[in-house]
């Protein structure tokens, strides 16, 4: 037996498959089909925890998603905070507990698997209950490609909490007759446990497949583009409030019909109906006919429907009309039922024993989707509910998510809503029959916010938000307060902005609110219905997109070499370059001051494929590469290399590196690592939409070479034991020129570039060649004593030659002029992008920041990178005069002292002068030099 | 996610592309003869339209191409008309 108030027949669990699980120390048995909450209403236990702020006892108050109370923390088989127990689906072995409105994370690596999908359909239809199955069915008959989901683990959804019957059999026949069609055809997919969660812009929407704990992804991501969405997503119903609406045992009136038609489960012995509407009357019917005692159905309304009338005196229940539940009572159970005539509430109250409360304040048709997919909703006096008002195209809000709440009516909207999308979508699509459905007469609710004539004291007691503990007394407060806008009043009470997005009680708050400004409804509004729709947990978001796969990475044709010398990488844009390259017992600075020691007086190497480099082709590269250039590349003669800026438009430095001229209409552009895409893109624009007259071509060749910067003054003689057949001296083969030749048996291009100021070969070869020649110039250096070098010795040796680098010394605010390369900004030209913006009054002023050099004394630490410059020795009050900031800092074994490069304001007017670095609580003194340390006069270039 | 429509590719995702802001906005064409105040206007200034706005794109994941759309600000709707044929600044 699974339960002392488990029925023994009926319901969609499998009574012969008992599921073992255990809940707060306890162990229970279910059955198979349940979810953690219907098993445990099946044992006697409403109460799942307690509540966040007041500690008061909660229990399971739905039978979906739209539950406000029962969370729990499930420990096996692995830590999960924060689940509704009616979402979880019980399996053997699930332990679990209560928890109090915070849940705690798991400690150690989950070890399941999360994926993600891409699919593209031409309907996508959310629900799978009549209106979505029927939408479903007829767009599926038209040869569509349709894509259905749903939440829950069967479709079918409100069919599945009743008796109904469609063609006079069970409703669960042709719910099985539609899923097995859908199913058998090639071109839909049928997607249950699946909860469509945001609706983005152009039918973007995501949803997270629930595929169970022994799947080999235990979630899955959908990113579903779809043509055209028909929205079936339902209703919840909404609960009341009155005072004591939260005690354990009060529950939503359909939810106890759910469990007894789904799960066969008995919520309770003794209930009271609290409504005002017809629909908790079917609960009330089905419930005692299954052997629970109706004390009474409470209805607000004057007068009670005809039919659920004659119902209920055939069944001996009494209604109480004109009626409302104004108090209860039970300590972690509910036990009885204040009862009260409305309005004023005068009458004598009646206490109504029960262990039960059903409740139902009308229906919330769930608008999320549609209001995310940017459709409006109105409130609809008549329904005393949000419904959709105007859709945008290519989306329809169908079934009782429009306010339409008999099955007929969503069977027929919903087939002719699917064949409409298949239409949209350019199929040809006929509207489906539907089943045939009973439906009766409808009375219309009487929505009631706030019961009349109760004692401010009981404000404190009437939940609004059971989630978040929020009362009518916080809502009081907030109004009284001045506030009207219910998205301040949401933030300042919290209603709404729990797990449960305020679910059940957002438009509560809405009326209650409306209540107590006396204004209407429609006036007070909602608050706006913002994806997720239910809680997604981050690993699904993230699927494979963690650890190693997170983001993709760029590797050299040397990083194998690299990783078994085991340097550690700097990141430089997703490329891994080698940082230094540490031999046992060095540190950082002890490596890079070895490493620049070797290439200063003897022989280094480094990988600098990342480089970026562009292939600039046409009649017209030489006019191009002038007009995006601050200086001259069309006299460059081929053969020759020049360093070269780029600006934007508004003269600040964004980019520079060298410029090969390879031919009389062709250039070898190079970009820093990180800068290369952006820079393509900026030539890109400019020729494509400014300049197309000229003819130019562009190409990224950035991954076709693999280049080794070889720097040293013994460098020469490295490369001339791998070469023949290139002619080294400084007459044949000058700085700043390139020629073709054989490196290591591969063909290369080598350049005479240097960024340290040393005597320098930069050697080029195509990328799957950049291993062999490597190892072959390692090797060939070996007697020389050549030492690798990372980004760190190249970053050092270019500070002391003052070399700025663009985005480390600059930041988008620093002109040419500024870092002192007025040399670089032709004169002779027409325009150049920059030009112009060098003679504008704030980038023509002498008091600009200028890059210098500074020395902190010697023998000092090295100044921290980002600190920040004042003129005086001691701090005035704020604001504080700042001169500019440290922007590349380092020890120079060169110079045996710490050095750094600075933007200082007037910095080229003030060299020789003391400032001070504010460094901790310090101020640090710091000598303004020029920013070139070594080798001033460039001797040491040519060896 | 938006779907942009690239006039060579058709329409992509949205992470193809990166922005190009307002469009129509022309290099002078002599920038030496513009006032310091016209300069700045062509440099700083730039509209921020709540609804239709000509604006352009470059499909950088794929083709490369700069190309100039009508989008709605509002609700990010993209107006399918000749001006994708337009590749202007
Ligand atoms: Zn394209």
């Amino acid at each position: 037996m699974t339960g002392e108030y488990r029925l023994a027949d009926g319901g969609r669990i499998d009574r012969d498959r008992p599921v073992r699980f255990r809940f707060d120390g306890h162990d229970y048995e279910g059955c198979a089909g349940d979810t953690l909450a219907s098993a445990l209403l099946a044992n006697g236990v409403h109460q799942v925890g307690t509540s966040i702020r007041y500690g008061r006892p909660r229990g399971i108050a739905a039978a979906g998603p739209e539950e406000p109370n029962a969370l729990v923390q499930i420990e096996e088989p692995f830590p999960e905070p924060m689940l509704t127990a009616t979402t979880v689906e019980l399996r053997d072995g699930l332990v679990a507990s209560g928890l109090p409105g915070q849940g705690r994370l798991a400690t150690e690596p989950d070890p399941a698997r999360y994926d993600a999908i891409n699919a593209h359909c031409d309907v996508l239809v959310v629900g799978a209950g009549p209106a979505g199955l029927a939408a479903a069915r007829s767009a599926a008959r038209s040869g569509a490609r349709v894509i259905v989901a749903d939440a829950d683990t069967e479709f079918g959804g409100s069919l599945l909490g009743t008796r109904d019957e469609l063609d006079q059999a069970p409703a669960w026949r042709w719910i099985d007759r539609v899923t097995s069609e859908l199913q058998a055809s090639p071109d839909v997919t049928v997607l249950p446990r699946t909860t469509v969660f945001g609706c983005y812009d152009d039918n973007y929407l995501v949803a997270v497949e629930h595929r169970g704990e022994d799947a080999f992804t235990r979630q899955r991501a959908w990113h579903i583009r779809a043509r055209e969405i028909v929205l079936a997503t339902g209703s919840h119903e909404r609960p009341l409030v009155f005072p004591g609406n939260d005690r354990p045992g009060t529950m939503l009136a359909s939810s106890a019909r759910t469990y007894l038609h789904r799960y066969g489960v008995l919520p309770g012995r003794r209930a009271v109906v609290f409504t005002t509407n017809d629909s908790a009357y079917a609960a009330a019917v089905d419930l005692h006919d299954a052997g629970v005692e109706i004390a009474a159905v409470v209805d607000v309304r004057p007068v009670a429907t005809t039919v659920w009338t004659a119902r209920c005196v055939e069944r001996g229940i009494r209604i109480l009309t004109n009626c409302a539940v104004t108090g209860t009572s039970g300590a972690d159970r509910v036990s009885g039922a204040q009862v009260s005539s409305l309005p004023s509430g005068d009458a004598a109250p009646a206490e109504l024993d029960c262990d039960l409360l059903l409740v139902s304040g009308g229906w919330n048709p769930a608008v999320h989707l549609h209001s995310q997919a940017r459709g409006t909703v109105r409130y609809s006096e008549e329904l005393g509910a949000l419904v959709p008002d105007r859709t945008p195209r290519g989306v329809r809000t169908v079934g009782a998510a429009a306010g339409t709440f008999t099955t007929a009516e969503c069977l027929r909207a919903g087939s002719e809503a699917g064949s409409d999308a298949a239409r949209e979508a350019g199929f040809h699509a006929d509207v489906a029959e539907v089943p045939g459905s009973p439906s009766g007469p409808v009375t219309p609710p009487q929505p009631i916010w706030l019961l009349p004539g109760l004692s401010a004291d009981s404000d404190d007691e009437q939940f609004v938000d059971l989630a978040r503990d929020a009362t009518v007394a916080d809502v009081r407060k907030a109004v009284g307060a001045g506030m009207s806008s219910v998205e301040h009043i949401k933030r300042f009470t919290t209603i709404g902005t729990a797990h449960d997005q305020g679910k059940t009680s957002g438009l509560l708050s809405s009326g209650v609110i409306a209540e107590l400004l006396g204004v209407e409804v429609a006036e007070v509004g909602a608050t706006t219905f913002r994806p997720p729709y239910a809680p997604v947990a981050f690993a699904a978001l993230a699927g494979r997109d963690r650890g190693d796969l997170y983001d993709p990475i760029r590797v050299t044709a040397m990083h194998d070499w690299h990783l078994e010398q085991d340097c550690p990488f700097e990141n430089v844009g997703q490329w891994k370059r080698p940082w230094y390259y540490p031999q046992p017992g060095e540190d950082m600075e002890s490596a890079v001051l070895r490493e620049c020691h070797a290439v200063r007086t003897g022989v280094g190497m480094q990988d600098v494929s990342t480089l970026g480099k562009i292939d600039v082709q046409g009649p017209d590269a030489a006019e191009f590469l002038d007009l995006v250039y601050t200086n001259k590349m069309s006299t460059l003669r081929v053969g020759r290399i020049r360093y070269g800026v780029m600006c934007h438009a508004d003269g600040m430095v964004f980019d520079d590196g060298t410029v090969m001229r390879t031919g009389e209409h062709r250039y070898l552009v190079s970009t820093t690592s990180g800068g290369a895409a952006g820079v393509l893109e900026w030539l890109e624009d400019w020729l494509q939409t400014e300049w197309p007259h000229l003819r130019v071509h562009l190409t990224s060749v950035t991954e076709q070479w693999a280049t080794i910067a070889l720097a040293g003054p013994r460098s020469r003689e490295v490369l001339a034991r791998v070469t023949s057949d290139i002619d080294l001296t400084n007459d044949a083969f000058p700085f700043m020129s390139w020629t073709d030749g054989t490196v290591a048996g591969s063909g290369a291009r080598v350049c005479r570039i240097s960024f340290s100021g040393e005597l320098a070969f930069e050697i080029n070869v195509p990328w799957w060649h950049g291993r062999q020649v490597w190892e072959a110039l390692h090797r060939a250096g070996s007697e020389f004593g050549i030492t690798p070098y990372g980004t760190e010795t190249m970053h050092v040796l270019r500070a002391e030659k003052g070399f700025p680098i663009v985005g480390q010394d600059t930041d988008g605010t620093v002109t040419p002029h500024d870092l002192g390369m007025g040399w670089a900004v032709s004169k002779k030209k027409d325009d150049f992008l920059g030009m112009r913006s060098f003679s504008r009054e704030d980038t023509a002023r002498s008091d600009r920041k200028h890059l210098v050099g500074l020395l902190p004394p010697a023998g000092s630490a090295v100044v921290p990178e980002g600190t920040q410059l004042v003129d005086s020795t001691e701090l005035p009050a704020p604001p504080v005069p700042m001169l500019g900031h440290i922007t590349s800092s380092y020890r120079s074994a060169a110079l045996d002292r710490p050095f750094a490069l600075a933007l200082v304001k007037s910095g080229r007017d003030r060299i020789g002068q003391t400032i001070y670095g504010h460094v901790g609580d310090e101020l640090v003194p710091v000598e303004i030099t020029e920013p070139v340390f070594y080798d001033k006069e460039g001797n040491r270039r040519d060896g | 996610m938006m779907l942009i429509p690239c006039p060579w590719c058709g329409p992509r995702n949205e992470t193809e592309f990166h922005y190009g802001g307002q469009a129509d906005v022309s290099y002078p064409a002599d920038p030496q003869a513009v006032s310091d105040v016209d300069w700045a206007r062509f440099l700083f200034f730039r509209a921020n339209t709540k609804g239709i706005f000509t604006e352009r794109w470059n499909h950088q994941a794929g083709c490369r191409r700069w190309f100039t759309v009508r989008r709605d600000t509002t609700t990010n709707e993209i107006f399918h008309d000749d001006s994708h044929e337009a590749v202007t600044r």
